[in-house]
């Protein structure tokens, strides 16, 4: 049972939400965005957050949108991850998340909940790094586009959500491959996880597991695309070349990350290098 | 809009087993407390309460949900099943069958979701029921019963056109 007490609002529009966000948090409410739950859920059962407002995205129509428009992709922030697993209309993201918790959970958990996780690992943001997409925020200044990897480490400013992620339809059906490991059963938390494509005969990679936050790295990818290089040279290379330290935590000892990057590279390395 | 608020108990429509109910929630309440105390239909059981067994799982318009993850409020206007709605069901009918309890704690939770994978894939394979079976515990083990239930029912529906 949540041991707090908190107001419920289901906004229709954006500038409702806003409106809703600025009039609770005038009255020195806290005020939090909601569109899954399951992280507000969890953790406020568990004592390591409280809220007075709580602010459900799902009734707002741009947060619930799938689908092209011109030369994007829209996703709404409130689209569950079995909704794009089952749309399939960007494999490698379908891939990334059908690694995310369960099956039944992922009818709840929200692309929008899993970028904005205080949770570190945020894997569905790997295949937005790589494809390049953009996302949108509002909030009390505005609409504002921004490159998804401000939200790999940011946190946003107070009082703003995120809508929607556009992903360019040029980078939906490129060479991919999606890779994880956990401690030790298939639903976990990642030891490591990647994703990554091949885009003009060039491998784009990211990270997640490894340090804080995701990451991409122009190094590291100029090192694994290093094609005078054998492979094993890309690789050591590469991982020598991480712009962060490796984790060293109860899920993993550093040099336990550091041994199962080097697999997954090399695997990685065969499916894009195999690939047409 | 729709709100909750905090300072007195609201009164919200929950669709359950195809029967209206009006309940007094708080905004905070969970569709598994609300079920369980103020419907009194306890067959979705508490356990780990962070979504993480399945022993909590309901249907919300025929999906798999973890109801300790679920706040009542965001309930309404959906049609949830639990397993008191699925009396007289093949699934459960294939668990008796196949001995697919032991304890039966955690029975409803698989039942909901087992009888939602073969509505959802007439044709699942063993990776597909695996899958969706990681998001039930069996504290007794009894996983390869629970399987072979899926299968029965699977196959009987096949058969049966």
């Amino acid at each position: 049972m949540i041991p707090f007490n908190f107001d419920y609002f289901k906004p229709d529009s954006t500038e409702e939400a806003i409106k809703t966000y600025t009039s609770e948090w005038k009255l020195g409410k806290k005020v939090v965005y909601f569109t899954g739950g399951t992280e507000v859920i969890t953790f406020s059962r568990g004592g390591k957050m409280t809220a007075d407002a709580v602010i459900d995205l799902k009734g707002i129509p741009d947060c619930t949108v799938l689908e092209m428009v011109g030369e994007k992709l829209i996703i709404g922030a409130a689209i569950t991850l079995n909704q794009l697993i089952e749309s399939d209309v960007f494999p490698l993201l379908s891939e990334t998340a059908r690694r995310i918790a369960d099956h039944t959970s992922r009818n709840k958990i929200t692309i929008g909940g899993n970028l904005m996780s205080k949770l570190n690992y945020k894997e569905c943001i790997l295949p937005l790094l790589v494809a390049e997409a953009v996302v949108v925020i509002v909030g009390p200044k505005g609409m504002e586009e921004l490159p998804a990897e401000k939200l790999a480490s940011g946190i946003l400013e107070e009082g703003t959500f995120l809508t929607q992620i556009k992903v360019p339809v040029s980078n939906l059906n490129l060479p991919y491959t999606s890779l994880k490991r956990t401690r030790t059963t298939k639903v976990g938390y990642p030891i490591v996880s990647l994703a990554a494509l091949i885009k003009e005969d060039r491998i784009r990679v990211a990270f997640s597991g490894l340090d804080e936050y995701p990451f991409r790295s122009a190094v590291v990818e100029a090192t694994l695309n290093d094609r005078t290089l054998s492979d094993e040279q890309r690789i050591s290379k590469a991982i020598a070349k991480l712009p962060t330290s490796i984790s060293d935590d109860f899920l993993a000892s550093k040099g336990f990350r550091k041994f199962t990057l080097g697999i997954l590279l090399t695997e990685m390395n065969t499916v894009l290098e195999g690939q047409p | 809009m729709i709100m909750s608020n905090t300072s007195k108990y609201t009164v919200i429509p929950l669709l359950v087993n195809g029967q209206s109910h009006d309940v007094m929630v708080r905004s905070a309440d969970t569709l598994l407390h609300t079920l369980r105390e103020q419907i009194g239909l306890t067959g979705a059981k508490h356990a780990c309460g962070n979504g993480d067994c399945g022993a909590c799982t309901v249907l919300v318009d025929g999906k798999p949900m973890h109801s300790c993850l679920m706040l009542a409020v965001e309930a309404v206007s959906e049609e949830i099943t639990t397993i008191e709605g699925l009396k007289h069901s093949e699934m459960r009918q294939a668990f008796v069958e196949q001995w697919a309890i032991q304890c039966g704690y955690c029975t409803p939770g698989f039942i909901l979701n087992c009888h939602a994978l073969v509505k959802e894939h007439p044709d699942a394979d063993d990776e597909k029921i695996e899958e969706w079976l990681q998001s039930n515990l069996c504290r007794c083990t009894g996983y390869y019963e629970i399987k072979q239930a899926v299968k029965f029912v699977l196959e009987m529906n096949k058969k049966n056109g």
